[in-house]
């Protein structure tokens, strides 16, 4: 192949698989690679910020590893950057997981616990793990050149999280999606970032969708 | 809320096997073939189950779950032989998004504490395996099913959840294979007792036993095995011309005609539960 494959570069920060994030940007022809470097991460096309598992100690790796602002400064240079679950609520300003945590401020909003959804008398287990649909926010009627593009609404996406994002502003939402009684902020586009609180490397063909996505982005990007 | 309905793969070696009880295991084909079976006729996880924990054998585990993580968009889960904190590394590297402890969780608990810690609660499963006692009482089972502990179930599964596990996956051995229905008492027992989600195994037969466990079993993911191998070893057959060298014949034939499992198709799993208002991923995505 002649045609030189963008930079993607997966922040390693010990939490996550990042394998399967991996494996998903191969797919759609991104050469992705996993990295704890400050210059891969600037020097990179893209980025992709991942992770499973606790808010604070995902904050302490990336300050540890000295990547909070880079992360910040990549974020402000325009190139795409897609944060993941954890990487989604790690983009917010703050969270209240055990306590209040500072996040890494990209965008303005707050991380909050799901509560107690329940459906009919049955109350739903936290976390949430499995397939769940989203839907256009109301401020989002279609997805077009979105990163949800060429995807219908009520996609199900693969779900993993006890803690939901509640963004300052509400419009950023590019779509919602409902846990028993519980409605919250399932993805976000500002300017060049992206967020989903799914894992859409794990959403089988639809979720490989928005990855050939974010590659057109980033083709548009480069 | 979606119910999931994952296929389970038991392996031993390079091979897909199942079994009866765990016990007599036969050879039903390659898994990564039957992997790829479900994940496009809408599975909505895989789990893989190393019959024999040979992760310090053959590699072989290893290697399949490899080849399995590069060409399927699916939460995989991982689990038999793992005995530490570096063991689960090497399969979440593999490819794993999970994995499964059991026997190196009750030998020493704070593994799943230091498991969670290390790679999130979300990727710990912890799998119980029990026995029904006559007392009423449930043992936990280790070593595929092989060796007695004296620890009460229920105990354990709370214990389990307080030291991090983010998801109980509960088996019946005594239901395992026979096609007699899952232990719906066990399932509702722990299913009720803790806050993260619970995936049934072990004994489903028919459609309808799937549909019980979910509503009288509270069970908020279904593991299956036998009525799913059964169903798609046909469509393995009729498009791999060496299976012969692979897959055992026989077995299937003579367990079909003295068992009580009614084998099926994913998507008759799925849409049975549909009609009965039992929400899951449907349809099967094109």
């Amino acid at each position: 192949m002649n045609y030189l494959a963008p930079k993607v570069a997966i922040v390693d920060f010990g939490l996550g698989n990042l394998y399967s994030v991996q494996h998903a940007c191969r797919h759609v022809n991104l050469d992705a690679e996993i990295t704890t470097s400050r210059d891969a991460i600037l020097n990179a096309n893209a980025v992709i910020l991942p992770g499973v598992g606790a808010y604070a100690d995902a904050m302490n790796a990336l300050h540890r590893l000295d990547l909070v602002t880079v992360l910040r400064e990549f974020a402000a240079c325009g190139k795409p950057f897609l944060g993941v679950c954890l990487g989604m609520q790690l983009l917010m300003t703050e969270s209240q997981e055990f306590g209040r945590s500072e996040g890494l401020d990209i965008i303005k909003g707050s991380v909050i616990p799901f509560g107690e959804p329940r459906e009919g008398d049955r109350k739903l287990k936290v976390p949430q793990i499995g397939w769940n649909q989203i839907h256009a926010s109301e401020n989002t009627i279609k997805w077009d050149n979105t990163i949800l593009n060429g995807l219908s609404q009520d996609e199900y996406m693969y779900f993993v999280h006890s803690f939901v994002v509640a963004p300052e502003n509400p419009g950023i939402a590019l779509s919602m999606t409902g846990y028993g009684d519980v409605s919250f902020c399932s993805s976000l586009q500002v300017g060049n970032i992206f967020a989903c609180q799914f894992h859409p490397e794990r959403s089988g063909k639809k979720g490989l969708q928005i990855y050939q996505n974010f590659a057109a982005f980033l083709d548009k990007a480069v | 809320m979606n119910i999931r309905i994952i296929p389970r793969l038991d392996i031993k070696g390079p091979n897909l096997v199942k079994g009866i009880h765990f016990e007599g295991l036969r050879v039903l084909g390659k898994p990564e073939y039957f992997a790829r079976y479900y994940y496009e006729n809408g599975a909505d996880e895989l789990l893989y189950m190393d019959a024999v924990a040979s992760l310090y054998g053959r590699n072989s585990l290893l290697e399949i779950v490899e080849k399995t993580a590069r060409e399927i968009f699916i939460p995989l889960t991982v689990g038999g032989g793992l005995r530490s904190v570096d063991d689960i590394k090497a399969v979440l590297r593999a490819g794993a998004d999970k994995v499964s402890l059991n026997t190196a969780a009750i030998a020493r608990p704070e593994l799943i504490r230091e498991a969670s810690r290390a790679f999130g609660s979300s990727t710990i499963v912890v799998s119980i395996e029990a026995i029904r006692l006559p007392n009423g009482q449930y043992e936990a089972y280790v070593n595929y099913g092989r060796e007695r502990t004296n620890i009460n179930v229920f105990d354990w599964a709370k214990q389990a959840v307080e030291l991090g596990a983010g998801e109980l996956m509960v088996t019946s051995i005594d239901r395992e294979g026979t096609g007699k229905g899952f232990d719906l008492e066990l399932i509702r027992r722990i299913a009720q007792n803790v806050s993260v989600p619970v995936i049934a195994g072990g004994g489903a037969g028919k459609l309808e036993d799937i549909h019980q466990v979910i509503i009288n079993g509270h069970a908020d993911a279904v593991c299956l095995a036998s009525i799913l191998h059964y169903n798609s070893i046909r469509h393995y057959h009729a498009t791999n011309e060496d299976y012969s060298q692979e897959g055992n014949t026989e077995f299937i034939k003579n367990v079909k005609g003295f068992s009580l499992i009614q084998d099926a198709a994913l998507p008759d799993v799925k849409s049975y539960l549909i009609q009965r208002q039992v929400d899951c991923r449907w349809p099967i995505p094109a």
